[in-house]
């Protein structure tokens, strides 16, 4: 039986190809050059360089996190490239003008951009290595006053918006990699709803890395003014090579008075192969502000790649009345590690956050969910619901929680629940009585397992996540 | 009801099987013609479910000896999703819970995986919750049912009723029905045998492993048997179990171990 629980995890990924594109690549190592020649090839203006510099020498003063529970060999900063563009063949201002080999990689992945945009209604603000290629629906955005653009062209047309909000989440001395991010971030994504403006669509954002050994340091920035609602989905593939990637990114959201932001993702980096060789090693600091009252902040994550993920999606609840909503999926498998929750920071009355977290555990690897409910002092009022559900295929695999709760207001509300469970022969036996194949059983106690993260989802993405663990679990019970 | 022409369903010769290197059969011997109900009685621990399981194919249990036919074809050969498909259907003494999947989901992925192996037509969503909503009445069953997770906080009774929808809905040759009646009051047993008559036809067969008499008053045995010490050791008809029922299981085992010296 646990034979064929291994088979079903076992399935080679499916994305792992290399695109042939011509790369401009800064050479290895980081130093107040580099972070220099970064601001000068995307002729940045000073007060941006500024922000890098210092960002670059409060990094050196800080260590590596050493916290988590993950293991990994020592990373060498000064042995990764901190830049790396596609080399322009022309400025492109339609798709029909694109790198048709990077249009092709977006067919392998199952994502025909052009289809995809226009069947979906979805704009997609296309990620190659670090920077943008090519926006869509960028006009009709724009008739109703949304920006969304590459986080360069945001620096470049609107300035005094980047300035205002960039490190106001996440400072530039919040953490190891978010000081790295911030010293030599390439490009990413940029996002403003006006007042009172629904987003019309939802708005995508497709990351991949390329280039080989090449550290992504992705930065986004979504702002949500008074009453504006927007839905963001950031999806993720990378081609199958050996050496370990680092990939740092730093999110930052803003929701103002009666504003809402929803942030889905769906991750499935290369997770190194069976043996654990090769992967993304993904440090990633998200976090939103709910400024304002009566704002709201959805995190939806699904969590599947990458050979080691480091990820809090974040809500601080500083408006009074402000939600903070967190769902989670985190499949690990072979020999990944996943470190992830998230932090509910109540400081506004009245402020409510809901935690929903699911771990999925295969093969030899290790799953923790880790999570922070800090209720401050003038937080009357404030409430927090938590669930922390893990499920272990097979007994060579790990699963953990790490809650923590720190509670400094009496009226506050805090509840956790947890449970654990396993895709065991009784279960699997009950289903093969009525018939149904393991592998069915499988799939179908896994997508129960997650369903009430999935419904958060936007359609399309549920689809595809859904897809995503059965393919990631095919062959692993039996 | 016994009809001497019947078709055999079931041939059991001297089974024996093991658990973790315990031998819990001890070479079982059972025949069983369509349109007949057996009753297998005998204390705990006697192999009852056992017997039960490894019927229905469950991987704990290592089959060591003896044969077993189900309508003509080595049954120990199929895996236990053919087995189901075959035919052969285990009512659970526990039914195992599943969170968050829906109870109707897995029913009608149960029922068009097994329609689809007998080559019958398989039903939309739609049609498949007319037709088990059918199937529902006849064990009083609310539709609430098919929203909930799979058996998930279910009482005793509602698993049990939920068990025996699943028969109605599989329709097997043969149904072994585990200790149906335990943790059942008196109604929900009422409910429960009631159905389990009705979908009892001549053509199928029905074997209850049950610790106690009252549900053979609700579902007539043609034949009961003894079970103890993973062997049957006796076998009569619906007053072997009223005579169990007066005066234990201790004078089966005398008698079988004075036969047997």
């Amino acid at each position: 039986m646990s034979a064929v629980i291994q088979n079903l995890v076992n399935q080679p990924y499916k994305h792992g190809f290399h695109t042939d594109i011509e790369a401009d690549v800064v050479p290895k190592g980081l130093s107040e050059d580099v972070v220099r020649v970064i601001s000068a090839k995307k002729n940045e203006p000073e007060w941006l360089l500024e922000f890098r510099l210092k960002a670059f020498r409060h990094w050196q003063t800080m260590t590596e996190p050493k916290w988590p529970n993950v293991k990994y060999p020592k990373i060498d900063f000064q042995d990764i490239s901190y830049y790396s563009a596609p080399k322009p063949k022309a400025t492109k201002k339609s798709m029909d003008e694109v790198d048709p080999e990077l249009l092709r990689t977006f067919e392998k992945l199952g994502v025909p951009m052009h289809e995809r945009a226009a069947l979906a209604g979805v704009a997609v603000d296309v990620v190659f290595d670090s920077v943008s290629v090519t926006t869509t629906y960028k006009e009709k955005l724009a008739e109703v006053g949304i920006i969304f653009c590459s986080f360069s062209e945001a620096v470049r047309d609107h300035p005094e918006l980047v300035k205002k909000y960039l490190g106001s989440v996440v400072p530039h001395t919040d953490n190891f990699y978010a000081a790295l991010n911030s010293a030599v971030f390439s490009d990413g994504s940029f996002c403003y709803i006006p007042k009172g403006v629904k987003c019309p669509m939802d708005l995508s954002t497709y990351f991949r890395i390329n280039t080989e050994e090449t550290g992504q340091f992705e930065r986004t920035l979504i702002v949500a003014e008074e009453g504006a609602q927007v839905s963001y989905l950031e999806g993720c593939t990378a081609p199958q090579f050996d050496t370990n990637q680092l990939h740092a990114a730093v999110v930052e959201l803003i929701a103002l008075d009666n504003a809402e932001i929803k942030y889905s993702t769906v991750q499935n980096w290369y997770a190194g192969d069976e043996e654990g060789k090769g992967g993304i090693y993904n440090f990633v600091t998200k976090r939103g502000l709910c400024k304002g009252v009566n704002s709201k902040i959805s995190w939806t994550q699904v969590e599947t790649g990458s050979a080691i993920t480091w990820k809090y999606p974040s809500c601080v609840l500083l408006g009074d009345n402000s939600v903070g909503e967190f769902y989670s999926v985190a499949l690990t498998n072979h020999h990944q590690q996943a470190d992830t929750g998230t932090k509910m920071v109540h400081v506004g009355k009245n402020t409510r956050s809901r935690i929903i977290s699911k771990g999925i555990s295969a093969g030899l690897s290790n799953n923790s969910y880790r999570g922070l409910v800090k209720i401050g002092a003038r937080a009357d009022g404030a409430r927090n619901y938590s669930q922390c559900d893990s499920m272990l295929i097979g007994d060579r695999c790990g699963a953990h929680t790490f809650p923590y709760l720190q509670v400094a207001n009496k009226s506050a509300t805090v509840e956790h629940e947890a449970s654990t469970s396993k895709i065991g022969e009784e279960q699997l036996f009950y289903f093969s009585s009525r018939g149904i194949e393991t592998e069915e059983a499988v799939s179908m106690i896994i997508n129960g397992f997650v369903r009430d993260v999935f419904i958060h989802l936007p359609m399309e993405f549920a689809v595809e996540a859904t897809k995503l663990l059965g393919l990631k679990l095919e062959g692993s019970v039996g | 009801m016994i009809k001497d022409n019947a078709p055999e369903l079931l041939d059991v010769q001297g089974l024996t099987a093991t658990v973790d290197s315990r031998e819990i059969l001890r070479g079982i011997d059972l025949n069983v013609r369509a349109g007949e109900v057996h009753a297998i009685m005998g204390p705990n621990g006697s192999g009852k479910s056992t017997f039960a399981k490894v019927l229905a194919g469950h991987p704990a249990y290592q089959v060591t000896g003896g044969m077993v036919r189900f309508d003509g074809a080595d049954l120990l050969e199929l895996s236990p999703e053919d087995r189901a498909r075959g035919g052969v259907f285990l009512g659970f003494q526990y039914p195992v819970e599943v969170p968050g999947v829906t109870n109707g989901g897995f029913l009608r992925l149960a029922y068009n995986t097994v329609q689809a192996a007998r080559g019958k037509e398989e039903l939309d969503p739609l049609e498949f919750d007319d037709f088990i909503r059918e199937k529902m009445q006849l064990l009083e069953m609310d539709p609430d049912f098919l929203e909930r997770s799979l058996n998930a906080g279910f009482s005793g009774g509602e698993k049990k009723r939920n068990e025996i929808l699943q028969m109605a809905l599989l329709e097997p040759r043969l149904s072994i029905l585990d200790e149906t009646d335990s943790g059942l009051d008196i109604d929900a047993l009422r409910i429960v045998a009631n159905g389990v008559n009705q979908l009892h036809t001549s053509d199928d067969a029905i074997v209850l492993v049950t610790h106690y008499q009252r549900l053979l008053n609700y579902i007539e045995p043609d034949y009961v048997h003894v079970m103890e010490n993973g062997r049957i050791i006796k076998t009569g008809d619906k007053r072997l179990a009223l005579e169990l029922e007066d005066r234990g299981y201790d004078w089966v085992a005398q008698e079988y171990r004075e036969r047997a010296a």
